[in-house]
């Protein structure tokens, strides 16, 4: 657990980067920092591992105050991660792994193990170590960024809009695959972004700070979206915040229609309806094909529209509502856990399922409007 | 042609004796240097003072300092230790601002990281900075080479002997091929050296000559 107590920074300049801050990172979630540009989230993450010393308010690791502890040792025993990844160029992929293990004296056949093990773990190939940084894609380099500040297993792990420097196919694959490692590894990290989509994806528990390092609101994705503090949170969180709140409702159960299907590679039958849903051997959905364009002749992968998303069954109202919404037939394709087809939906079914389910509602533990607050219940 | 086959012993003792004054102050410099610009990077206030100074050095008259170094050091005129001393200073002064210009070029996040991680010290001179700076300072490093290879010539005038005495020598009395032997042989040294350096940096450097270029 980290604890931010009445924390405030003031540079030299003047400049009030963080001001009063009191926050609770709990041990074993992410919590995100999320706010516009220079509205001291950097600053803040820095004030964990001292890189910024506080001015004011002290700043506690599991209790312990990291203002009496011992600088370098505060430091290996928290990952950073930053944007860039900032790796050593003049190291190789492993070595650049291994950095703190060496610092921390450990033996060298330990060290080698112990990086060609993150490597794997962070979806990189073994024959990658032995490359440079500057031979790997800005992906690629991003996941080294994380396997390195992973090498020494810090408890404890502060991310610096680690992702924001990469095309958006990949960023969602890196959060995607940082969730699931953070499934596995449960530690406590404090992530920044300034991306609102990215906070309310990845956080556990999201704090809103405004320019001149106030804590504006902190909660639960679900609950930010639906309850945001004050007009700044509000149009902060974004237009389309009711949409997104969807994201966070399991899917309730839907009225799912049986499709007609013609397996790729084989004639459709009859040309009657407008769009027809093409499936593999397997019965995985492939994208959706017009008869009446193709004919008598057997379908080809030429002739697929792939423009609809694949909803999962028991997944998200969101992902319902926008398989519906992007399908070319208006009929959503839904698919089990294993990616069979299991139906398709419609958007006015997606949205009287909607209607029928609440909207998250005030929890305990929650925050007063506006100002500093604390996030009561620190779930260890 | 003549001339070089029946000096070549006194031309291989001079090139080894303006090897060993040209270089040996490279690396004593390039010791004192890297404190010195360690020092204006650390203290950034210090950075203008530092390099500045250093950097005047550069300025005196070869002739001049070689003179006042027995004044300084206590030494006796012909001692070689005043030349050393001497192309020291001069290496200092063309490689503190090298190194402080080095040790900057690091790269921010690089720097960070570095900070994250509990690098401190001469840990991360060593081990981040200093090898990151390599490049930059292997080009200062190659100028003072072919400068100090210049400049010693002129401690024939002092009495201190290396290929200098050949131009000297052959200017006062007119003899060609001595001149000749030993402009060239001084042009093969500092070509020499430069190549040394320029292996010695490519092997420290791995890593950039992939640089760009994904295998
Ligand atoms: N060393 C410094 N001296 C003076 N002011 C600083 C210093 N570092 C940061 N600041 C100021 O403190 C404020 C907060 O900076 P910080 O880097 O924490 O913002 P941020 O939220 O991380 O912004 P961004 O999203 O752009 O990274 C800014 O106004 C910035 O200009
Ligand atoms: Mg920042």
């Amino acid at each position: 657990m980290i604890r931010f107590d009445a924390v405030t920074k003031e540079f030299p300049d003047g400049t009030v980067a963080v001001d009063d801050l009191t926050l609770t990172a709990p041990t074993g979630k992410i919590t995100v920092l999320v706010g516009p540009s220079g509205c001291g989230k950097t600053t803040s993450l820095r004030m964990v591992n001292r890189m910024i010393e506080p001015t004011r308010g002290s700043i506690s690791l599991d209790g312990q105050d990291t203002g009496r502890m011992d600088q370098a040792e505060l430091r290996r025993g928290i990952g950073y991660v930053i944007q860039h990844a900032g790796l050593f160029p003049h190291r190789t992929v492993l070595d650049n792994i291994g950095t703190v293990p060496r610092l921390l004296g450990w033996d060298r056949k330990k060290i080698r193990e112990r990086s060609s093990e993150l490597l794997e773990r962070v979806g990189l190939e073994a024959h990658l170590g032995e490359r440079y940084p500057s031979q790997l894609s800005g992906g690629q380099q991003q996941r080294v960024g994380v396997a390195r500040a992973l090498a020494a297993d810090p408890p404890v792990m502060l991310m610096d809009e680690p992702f924001s420097a990469v095309d958006p196919i990949v960023r969602e694959q890196l959060q995607d695959e940082f969730l699931r490692l953070q499934d596995e590894l449960g530690k406590t990290i404090v992530f920044v972004t300034h991306d609102i989509d990215e906070a309310i994806k990845l956080g556990d528990q999201v704090a809103v700070l405004r320019v001149g390092g106030t804590l504006a609101q902190v909660a639960e994705p679900a609950y930010l979206l639906a309850h945001p503090a004050d007009d700044f949170v509000a149009d902060f969180v974004g237009r389309d915040r009711g949409y997104r709140a969807l994201q966070f409702q399991e899917t309730p159960r839907l009225p799912l229609r049986p499709e007609r299907c013609v397996v790729l590679g084989e004639r459709p039958e009859g040309r009657g309806s407008t769009w027809l849903l093409v499936v593999d051997d397997d019965r995985k959905p492939l994208g959706w094909v017009e008869p009446a364009r193709v004919g008598d002749r057997a379908v080809e992968d030429a002739d697929l529209h792939r423009g609809g998303t694949v909803a999962r069954a028991g997944g998200t109202l969101r992902g319902a509502l926008d398989a519906a919404l992007s399908s070319p037939s208006r009929r959503g394709v839904v698919v089990d856990d294993s990616g069979t087809l299991v139906g398709t939906v419609m958007a006015h079914e997606v949205l009287s399922a909607i209607e029928d389910t609440d909207r998250p509602e005030r929890d305990e533990g929650d925050p007063v409007r506006g100002g500093a607050v604390t996030v009561a219940g620190d779930e260890a | 042609m003549d001339w070089l086959a029946s000096n070549w012993r006194t031309v291989g003792e001079l090139t080894l004796s303006h090897l060993y004054l040209a270089g040996v102050p490279l690396l004593l410099g390039l010791a004192l240097s890297v404190p010195l610009g360690w020092t204006a990077k650390r203290w950034r206030g210090s950075y203008a003072a530092v390099v500045t100074s250093t950097g005047l050095l550069y300025t005196i008259p070869s002739l001049a300092l070689f003179v006042i170094m027995p004044l300084v050091l206590g030494t006796k005129i012909l001692d070689p230790v005043n030349v050393l001393v001497a192309m020291t200073i001069y290496t200092v002064a063309l490689l503190t601002r090298t190194v402080a210009d080095g040790l900057m070029s690091v790269p921010d996040h690089v720097e960070q990281a570095a900070t994250a991680m509990g690098y401190g010290g001469l840990r991360r001179l060593f081990g981040v900075e200093l090898p990151l700076a390599v490049p930059v300072i292997a080009a200062g490093l190659r100028v003072a080479a072919v400068s100090n290879v210049s400049i010693v010539s002129i401690a024939s005038v002092i009495g201190v002997s290396q290929l200098g005495d050949l131009l000297l020598d052959g200017y006062r009395r007119i003899i060609w091929g001595e001149l000749l032997t030993g402009i060239v042989a001084t042009l093969l040294l500092a070509l020499l050296l430069d190549a040394v350096i320029q292996l010695g940096s490519r092997a420290l450097t791995p890593w950039q000559r992939v640089a760009g270029g994904r295998p």
